[in-house]
């Protein structure tokens, strides 16, 4: 038997996450990789592309549509089913947790499926690392603002230098067991409510 | 582990209105006071549902009241085996139509009434005269093919000698989507709960043609599914919740009420849509179509009428629906596997030190009770019915042979 390469369609609407993905799928020496991210057509795109794996992000509210068009619909030649592989109950809790779901056409071998979707879950979880790395700099950033705001309150209402200013904020973020951010944004809200605002 | 908090429970659900009872049990602290530390996680599909139930992410969920049957009769993938303790509710959903098609329905006689005979007989009338003129069949959705709305749109139709299978075209959209869809001429019209009904009366999109309400009276819409295994291994965790919910139900259905748990769910986290757009599913009032105003009694009970009850007869009308449109052969097999699945044995025991009225049968003959009927023993008050099918059809669940060979006979005379 002539070993043909699989045709993959990603489907997800998070365009960053799925040209990720696509990448590694092209990496790995998948050729015929597809991503759609607008489901809107779909049965069509399916019976062009004739995909033998389909990859679904778990967030996208169409899948029970996805689902019943994949046993139902004209489009699909050959039945497609979700890869449940039974005896492998591991991989498919690290698929479920990384965010993804993987349907191939009947027939297909597992053993060629599993690298697609193992590729799926590692590039997923890759993005979710990448965005909370970027959500935790931007709340670093944030409390950063927050804190020298904070500081330029106690240095002006009470004739603090910067440093002892942050030492204040300091100690009492360890009196009282909070973040520093915490007690800076409780002074910055506290000071907009009690006086004239300190920036208008 | 919070202070006091006995046994820990993680549930899945949908952000759809009839999930009040689940949400209102961990908001209004029904479920601290049973002990129980609840943690809600809110779903984008019935599909993750299924799919984080059966690798143990959810022990259990809000789900659509045939899916257990589904999952068990195993019509789906990572299947795990699923039971019903407990309902969430009778009615809720309604059919709505484009302005074009109801047009076409009110030429052949259709009434701004809900009269599932008057509007199915004018359907069908306009379903043959665009058969005529060779147009393309009309395309109605559903939110899951295993759901009360696909087997409830059906049965309206087939009882008003349409056929659902070639005589238009069925497509799973997400309630969400449902109203969008109709607007932009994807669909022509579909059965789904509310508000997303209400929503495409409001856009000046849609018309609402019919009630669940009207089709089948207090009849079965969305439940509590369990992990058989956890309920086994967890069964003073479950009776509490159960408890928990009984307690939340009542305290949805109570009009006092309304407007908190409006509040409630109108929370990003729950349903996030303004309380306003939730008035019609807890009144029964509804705008049809701009114009006329209509109330329906019992149109979604979270409480009354034993609505919490998981009758066996639901689950085994769910099966015969199932066979009917060829979801699964009826076997004898098949047949023990829907008998099995909703456990009112569950419910009773886990209600009983209440001392709350229950109802002594687990299963009942749909259809018998023409109007509202007290029933249970003295003291406790229970009041069951009218349980009434729009086309006058009975289903007793002791004669289910013949009820799957006379739909299966109807079928092929139309």
């Amino acid at each position: 038997m002539v070993r043909s390469t699989l045709a993959v369609l990603v489907i997800d609407e998070n365009r960053i996450r799925a040209s990720i993905i696509e990448a590694g799928l092209r990496e790995a020496g998948h050729e015929r990789v597809t991503v759609i991210h607008d489901v809107s057509g779909i049965a069509r795109r399916i019976a062009e592309i004739e995909p033998d794996v389909i990859v679904i992000d778990l967030e996208n509210p169409n899948r029970d549509m996805l689902e019943n068009m994949f046993q139902l619909s004209r489009a699909v030649k050959r039945p497609i089913a979700m890869f449940v592989d039974r005896s492998d109950q591991a991989s498919i809790e690290a698929a479920v947790d990384a965010g993804v779901s993987a349907y191939v056409v009947d027939g297909l071998r597992q053993e060629r499926v599993k690298p697609i979707l193992d590729m799926a879950v590692s590039r997923f979880n890759a993005f979710s690392r990448m965005a909370r790395e970027l959500e935790e700099a931007r709340s670093e950033l944030e409390s950063r603002k927050v804190i020298d705001r904070a500081k330029g309150i106690l240095m002006k209402s009470r004739g603090l230098s910067e440093e002892a200013a942050y030492t204040l904020l300091r100690k009492t973020a360890m009196n009282q067991n909070r973040k520093i951010s915490d007690i800076a944004q409780s002074l910055v809200t506290a000071a907009g409510l009690l006086g004239p605002a300190e920036d208008e | 582990m919070k202070m006091g908090a006995t046994h820990q429970i993680t549930a899945g659900f949908m952000p759809l209105f009839d999930s009040a009872v689940l949400v209102a049990a961990g908001e209004m602290g029904f479920a601290a006071r049973e002990g129980i530390e609840l943690t809600l996680h809110r779903e984008t599909s019935w599909a993750n549902i299924r799919d984080r139930i059966a690798i143990g992410h959810f022990d259990l969920a809000h789900m659509l009241g045939p899916m257990p049957l589904a999952c068990n009769l195993g019509l789906t993938p990572l299947a795990s085996e699923t039971i019903v303790p407990f309902s969430l509710g009778l009615g809720g959903n309604c059919v709505t139509v484009s302005n074009a098609v109801w047009a076409g329905m009110a030429a052949h006689g259709a009434m701004p009434d809900l009269d599932p005979a008057r509007t199915g007989k004018a359907l069908g009338a306009l379903i043959r005269e665009r058969a005529k003129a060779g147009r393309d069949p009309l395309r109605f959705a559903v939110v899951h093919p295993h759901s009360g709305h696909n087997y409830e749109l059906r049965y309206w139709l087939a009882a008003c000698g349409i056929d659902p299978t070639q005589e238009i075209e069925i497509v799973i959209v997400p309630p969400p989507f449902m109203a969008d869809a109709l607007a932009a001429g994807r669909i022509d019209g579909y059965c789904v709960g509310e508000p997303w009904n209400s929503a495409s009366v409001a856009a000046g999109t849609g018309h609402i043609v019919t009630v669940k309400a009207l089709l089948w009276r207090n009849s079965p819409e969305k439940v509590i599914g369990v992990r058989k295994a956890w309920a086994e291994q967890n069964p003073d965790a479950l009776a509490a919740l159960l408890r928990a919910l009984h307690h939340s139900a009542r305290w949805c259905q109570n009009p006092a009420n309304h407007g908190e748990l409006a509040a409630v769910m109108a929370q990003p986290g729950f349903l996030g849509l303004p309380p306003a757009v939730q008035m019609p599913i807890l009144t029964g009032r509804l705008d049809l179509d701009g114009e006329a105003e209509k109330t329906i009694d019992d149109f979604f009970l979270p409480f009354d009428k034993a609505a919490n009850f998981p009758w066996k007869s639901h689950a085994l009308w769910f099966y015969t629906q199932m066979v009917r449109w060829g979801h699964i052969a009826h076997t004898p097999e098949n047949l023990a596997i829907a008998r099995d699945c909703y456990r009112p044995d569950l419910y009773r025991s886990a209600l009983k030190p209440l001392g709350v009225a229950l109802p002594g049968a687990n299963a009942k003959v749909e259809g018998a009770l023409k109007v509202a009927t007290p029933v249970g023993s003295a003291g406790a008050s229970l009041v069951l019915g009218p349980d009434g099918f729009f086309d006058g059809q009975i289903f007793d669940p002791d004669e289910i042979d013949a009820y799957i060979a006379g739909q299966k006979s109807a079928r092929t005379e139309t």
